[in-house]
């Protein structure tokens, strides 16, 4: 599977695109969006004219032109970390997005005509509305819709998932992706997306980052970057004249390095790798965010909508037992269950069909015989027996108003029967023939190991759970006791589950959602964030903000974790880049007043050796800091689910008085490395 | 030390009653004394064309507040220039030179009472009370009118409406201000303080010379002075005087009177929110909410949100006032070393009457509360002393004036939990409301002027001559007494660090110009938050939302306080008092 690729932090190829990306960065048209960079690169600017021309902005001692050049390279290097920073994210989505993008290969298609005549086409000539034929072993050219024919599909190219899967037309399996192959009979297929605006090439594009935009979080945080930057700055150009009054004369690339250290340059180099970083993560769960804000609204995330089937239960809801009503005889009721499902491909009638074999019942198919399939309407599937003898079986509701029309009744003991299996956790099915009831399937529904876990573990963060399924409210109770969810909705509809959505979202409570059908896109759409399963339809996809390429439902737990975890990393990295400031100011201030006031070198607590090693090495520091905190901004801080207070007083441990600390020892170590060359160089 | 104590225990317990009463009156609620002043307030409304129930959001109320204060800056710039007509003018004060007059008129509107003139030279009667006495409640009312409407705001349900600010003003001033001026008062002129249009006396004192004694309707300007965390002395030494402040007991009340209210504005915050998220919760009774906690007395008393932001402003507080009364308590080494005693600590500039003690109090609570009376004169602190009040006034959210250092701290608290709340995992909300990016920009905004006006003019005073020429003190102290008049300006503090020649063309401007836009901006952009917030649906709160309501908060609060707005000064700070503080004792 894809996500085992590029577990590395940084091939050779991502390092040499990122080096050329940082160079290419420096360009002001594109720094200005990263205005905390951007001041630093006038900086770098100043202090370069300033070493050409030391006495550009009036009389200075000459031997400032070594420092001011050791000041401007330093910044220069500041920004350069940035923009690295910036591009091994980039370039890290970039060789994701390569590796999707091998599904896009050129291929043959086989174009219809409207009378039916085939041509050869390229596939890269296809335009939306075009149909064309795909037969076993061809690999489908386009995303499309199927309007003709039944075939199993191999759509591991995409989901990993190596069993094929069905595709027809009509209904909620007639969505194909390009790229997939075809293994068994032939489609015919609508295209529905121009190629280059495939569904898929839509989201290689979000994955490598060319469309990206700031979400709603990133411009409220940069907001705060700038006005820290705006205060420093006028802390900077104050401090010049008050300076002078007190007889002190600054040197302006003091001043500039000052500035720079004091302005949240961490934070703001690494902000947009963390953003790009964080949709890497899901995609490397091979789960496509459609937007940033997606994978952020997921970290506030107060309830979860699942559905019971594939989510938290296996859903092959398997036959357990047979068990009939006083009326009829427990052969009687195998017989007919066994003749009901034998054109029953579902894991239900298949596994009804195997039990009744094992009980010892022979079942062969009557010739002649009409088989009904399931339909959500009639929630019953059966058969038209040759002598008109029909059988049914289905949902206890379902079939007993099916009984009733044809003017049977309802056996007194079906009732305790139907209820015995829901509370044991089962899905009963009720079989009769004509208008006799004659008991119950007992289906069982197991939980998938581990769910329960997993739900203790979201509700210890604060969020909700309600599973919907289209059970009865005993069946639903038992097993939202056993997976240990929150709260359920039996007997759910699609519309349904949109009023449970809207009602949460009138207490202010953020929603996610998992879905597949087209009746699921609706509320695909109201949930704050809805994960569509890549098997689902194209209408479900597209309302849905981000769509799992595996198919698996479970994985928005997962996804939430993932923007719960973009959110911290962007706190603590924040955290850590505003407590710094505290060191810098202890190495900076005492150096810059020293000559002045020699009594400010008590200042001095981590005893720096000379007035420009303390700010050469705070400066260092700065810059050095960044690309230390690269693999920290690319992975993501630690997350482990906790109440908030926990979570902020540990974080606020680490990043906070981490970040408080660790300059006073970093600025230490750097000046006592830097400080004989300096010596040596004169400075 | 014991002193300091049961003083401050004591107000702990009168802050209570107090805050519920202003709780009562904010919220509307019906009080004890309704009867009476239902009718004194519907006169004035009738009069005032006022209809209290139309509500005003927050664009209105803005206007209505900087327009009715432009209205009264016009009318008592006019009294102050004319005020030498025979009215109410016994000692005979002439009409005040425009500049000063500028300087002055602002600097009561805008409830600063920074004074460039000596009150019994400078104003006649009739500008003390139409002019002083009549802005130091107006001012005082304004600022608590506009509190009162930001925290509707936070509070509020999903309307457009922050109140209504003229019923807000009439009732603040008629129920709070008034009533507790009139008790307040009496009790001041039971300890000896004058009230009285008499004129001047002259007495013969002991040592056979002259002595004049200021008289006037002292006691009435007294009282609000300190309620309204105004400041504004009668006579130019302020409550240093016998006359302003005649004994221990006096000092006490006028101690108490500066603050009751900001702390009682904390109650006032945490119930009204506490009120808010009741109804929400009421609203949606579908049986999802968290089960109610466990609320101590404290919560119960201050609501919980206002227990956090009570316990942050009282950290902030204590950490200023144990440094200013343990540098004073260190006397003088400079006066030491020619041999003056300095074991009762440095008594310069300080009344026997009132020791280190009271002194070092005084002169915190005056910064912390933005009132700038002072009994002491702050220009002779130690270094590290006078670096506290400087420092209160620069953070100008520690308890804060008038409801303003509420406001301040709020936008301190989103501050907070915008980076607390990213550090859970979640984006940022406080109060059940989500924080996005006009929320910040304007919070931003709002924390960016004060050192913007701060440090900019005080380079721009000691970049130019007609700025230098005000200054008296060489060196470091020098640039304290710059910092320090512009940052009791911006703070809208109003303390002197007596010693600047500030009645000057330059000064009078520069410090009219920062008064104005350190009440005004602010005032409208929170504000602004106030009417962008109350729009805002609640969100839901879970096991996963950051607490704002915890003591973890508010320690986190002091350190974004100390980070944000104190290191922004830190580099004056260190050429300042840090710089004279380590070369005297050097």
């Amino acid at each position: 599977m894809s996500k085992k690729q590029n577990k590395k932090l940084l091939t050779p190829e991502i390092l040499k695109q990122a080096l050329s990306g940082s160079v290419k960065k420096l360009d002001p048209r594109y720094m200005i969006k990263n205005p905390v960079m951007f001041v630093v690169e006038i900086g770098f600017c100043i202090t370069l004219l300033l070493t050409i021309v030391p006495e550009l902005f009036g009389e200075v001692d000459s031997d400032l032109r070594t420092y001011n050049l050791i000041v401007s390279v330093i910044l220069l290097l500041t920004v350069l970390f940035a923009n690295f920073a910036e591009s091994v994210a980039e370039g890290r989505g970039k060789a994701q997005a390569a590796s999707l993008k091998k599904t896009q290969k050129d291929t043959e298609a086989h174009l219809l005509d409207q009378d039916g005549n085939e041509t050869i086409v390229s596939s890269s000539e296809l335009k939306k509305g075009d149909i064309v034929m795909v037969v076993a072993g061809e690999v489908i050219p386009g995303d499309g819709e199927v309007i003709e024919g039944i075939a199993s599909v191999d759509e591991s190219a995409i989901t990993g998932e190596s069993a094929p899967v069905v595709r027809e037309s009509g209904g909620d399996f007639c969505s194909v992706t390009g790229g997939t192959t075809v293994v068994s009979d032939w489609l015919k297929i609508r295209i529905t997306s121009d190629i280059g605006n495939s569904f898929l090439d839509r989201m290689i594009a979000l994955v490598e980052g060319a469309s990206r935009k700031k979400t709603p979080n990133e411009i409220a945080l940069s907001t705060l970057l700038v006005s820290l930057t705006i205060i420093f700055l006028i802390v900077i150009v104050t401090l010049y004249p008050i300076g002078m009054y007190c007889g002190v004369q600054l040197p302006l690339s003091t001043l500039i390095a000052l500035m720079v250290c004091l302005i949240p340059t961490t934070i703001g180099g690494l902000l947009s790798a963390i953003g790009i970083a964080g949709m890497d993560r899901v995609t490397r769960f091979n789960v496509i965010a459609m937007s940033g804000k997606a994978v952020e609204a997921c970290g506030d995330v107060d309830t979860m909508i699942l559905d019971k089937t594939g989510t938290i239960t296996f859903g092959n809801r398997l036959a357990a037992d047979f068990l009939p009503v006083e009326s009829a005889s427990r052969s009687d009721l195998i017989r007919c269950a066994a003749l009901t499902s034998l054109r029953d491909e579902t894991p239900e009638g298949k596994s009804t069909l195997e039990l009744a074999r094992r009980m010892g019942e022979k079942c062969e198919e009557l010739p002649g015989s009409s088989f009904m399939e399931f339909t959500a309407q009639t929630r019953m599937s059966g058969v038209d027996l040759p002598d008109g003898t029909k059988v049914r079986k289905g949902a206890s509701d379902a079939i007993e108003r099916y009984v009733m029309s044809l003017g049977g009744k309802i056996p007194a003991d079906l009732h305790s029967h139907v209820e015995k299996v829901s509370s044991l956790g089962g899905t009963p099915l009720v079989v009769c023939q004509n208008n006799q009831i004659l008991g119950v399937i007992y289906l069982k529904d197991t939980v998938k190991p581990g769910m329960a876990e997993r739900f203790e573990r979201l509700r210890a963060i604060g969020i909700k759970t309600i599973m919907c399924t289209g059970d009865n409210p005993l069946t639903a109770a038992t097993i939202a006791k056993e997976a240990g969810v929150d709260g359920f909705i039996a007997e759910c509809r699609p519309e349904d589950k949109i009023n449970v959505i809207k009602k949460e979202q009138a207490e202010g409570k953020i929603v996610a959602m998992t879905g597949d059908g087209t009746n699921d896109a609706p509320a695909l759409a109201q949930a704050n964030v809805g994960l569509a399963m890549n098997s689902g339809t194209t209408a479900a996809k597209e309302a849905a903000n981000m769509v799992d390429l595996d198919s698996d439902p479970t994985k928005i737990l997962e996804v939430v974790e993932i923007g719960k975890q973009l959110l911290i990393t962007r706190g603590s990295l924040t955290t850590f880049s505003i407590a710094n400031d505290i060191a810098k100011y202890f190495a900076i201030i005492p150096a810059m007043f020293m000559a002045a006031v020699p009594q400010l070198s008590i200042l001095n607590i981590m005893n720096l050796s000379t007035q420009n090693s303390a700010i050469l090495s705070a400066l260092i520091f700065n810059a050095i800091i960044i690309p230390c905190l690269i693999p920290l901004a690319m992975k993501g801080v630690k997350y482990r689910p906790m109440s908030s207070g926990k979570m902020l007083a540990r974080n606020m441990m680490i990043y906070g008085l981490g970040g408080i600390i660790v300059p006073f020892i970093g600025i230490k170590i750097i000046d006592m490395m830097i400080a004989p060359i300096l010596t040596a160089m004169g400075v | 030390m014991l002193q300091l104590i049961l003083t401050l225990i004591i107000y702990l317990i009168l802050v209570i009653p107090v805050g519920r009463y202003l709780y009562k009156i904010a919220a509307g609620k019906h009080t004890f004394a309704d009867p009476v002043f239902d009718r004194v307030d519907g006169v004035i409304y009738k009069l005032g064309g006022v209809e209290p129930d139309k509500g005003m959001n927050w664009k209105q109320y803005a206007l209505a507040l900087v327009g009715s204060n432009a209205v009264m800056i016009a009318i008592g710039y006019l009294i102050l220039r004319i005020q030498g007509i025979p009215f109410f003018n016994p000692n005979g004060i002439e009409g005040m030179e425009a500049t000063l007059a500028f300087n002055t008129i602002i600097s009561f509107m805008t409830n600063t009472n920074l004074q460039h003139y000596s009150g019994e030279s400078g104003l006649s009667y009739l500008s003390q009370m139409t002019v002083i006495i009549f802005m130091m409640f107006v001012s005082a009312a304004s600022g608590y009118a506009a509190c009162v409407a930001f925290i509707r705001g936070l509070a509020g349900r999903v309307t457009d409406n922050v109140g209504n600010f003229f019923a807000d003003l009439v009732r603040i001033t008629t129920r709070v201000l008034l009533p507790f001026s009139l008790v307040g008062g009496l009790l001041l002129v039971w300890q000896g303080v004058p009230q009285n249009f008499s004129e001047n006396v002259v007495v013969k004192t002991l040592e056979g010379t002259y002595q004049i004694l200021g008289m006037g309707p002292v006691a009435a300007l007294e009282i609000i002075k300190h309620l309204g965390t105004n400041g504004g002395g009668f006579f130019g030494a302020n409550s240093t005087t016998p006359m302003e402040n005649p004994t221990i007991l006096s000092n006490l009340i006028e101690l108490y009177s500066m603050m009751l209210l900001p702390g009682a504005c904390v109650i006032t915050f945490g119930k009204m929110v506490e009120d808010g998220r009741r109804q929400h919760q009421k609203n949606n009774a579908s049986g999802n909410t968290l089960p109610a906690e466990q609320e101590g007395i404290i919560a119960r008393i201050f609501g919980k949100e206002g227990k956090s932001i009570f316990l942050t402003m009282g950290i902030l507080f204590l950490a200023g006032l144990s440094l200013c009364y343990w540098a004073e308590l260190q006397g003088n080494p400079l006066l030491a070393d020619i041999g003056l005693n300095q074991s009762a600590g440095s008594m310069e500039g300080k009344e026997v009457r009132f020791g280190i003690a009271q002194s070092a109090m005084f002169t915190t609570v005056t910064t912390s509360f933005t009132t700038g009376t002072v009994n002491n004169m702050h220009d002779t602190l130690t270094p590290l002393g006078g670096m506290v009040p400087l420092l209160h006034m620069m953070l100008n959210c520690v308890f804060g004036g008038k409801g303003v250092g509420l406001m301040n701290m709020i936008l301190y608290a989103i501050l907070a939990v915008f980076i607390c709340g990213l550090m859970v995992g979640r984006t940022p909300e406080y109060l059940g409301k989500k924080i996005d990016g006009r929320e910040m920009k304007l919070t931003a905004l709002g924390i960016i002027i004060h050192p913007l006006l701060i440090l900019a003019f005080s380079a721009l005073a000691v970049a130019t001559a007609a700025g230098q020429a005000g200054i008296t003190n060489p060196g470091f102290h020098g640039l304290s007494q710059v910092l320090y008049e512009y940052a009791s300006s911006a703070a809208n503090n109003g303390s002197g660090f007596e010693g600047l020649a500030d009645n000057t063309y330059f000064w009078n401007i520069t410090t009219g110009i920062v008064m104005f836009l350190g009440r005004y901006l602010p005032i409208v952009i929170q504000l602004a938050i106030a009417g962008s917030l109350i729009k805002k649906t609640y969100v839901n709160e879970s096991a996963g939302t950051l607490r704002t309501s915890t003591v973890n908060f508010a320690v986190i609060l002091v350190f974004v306080v100390y980070i944000f707005a104190a290191l922004t000064f830190f580099p004056a700070l260190a050429l300042g008092p840090i710089a004279e503080h380590l070369t005297i004792w050097g």
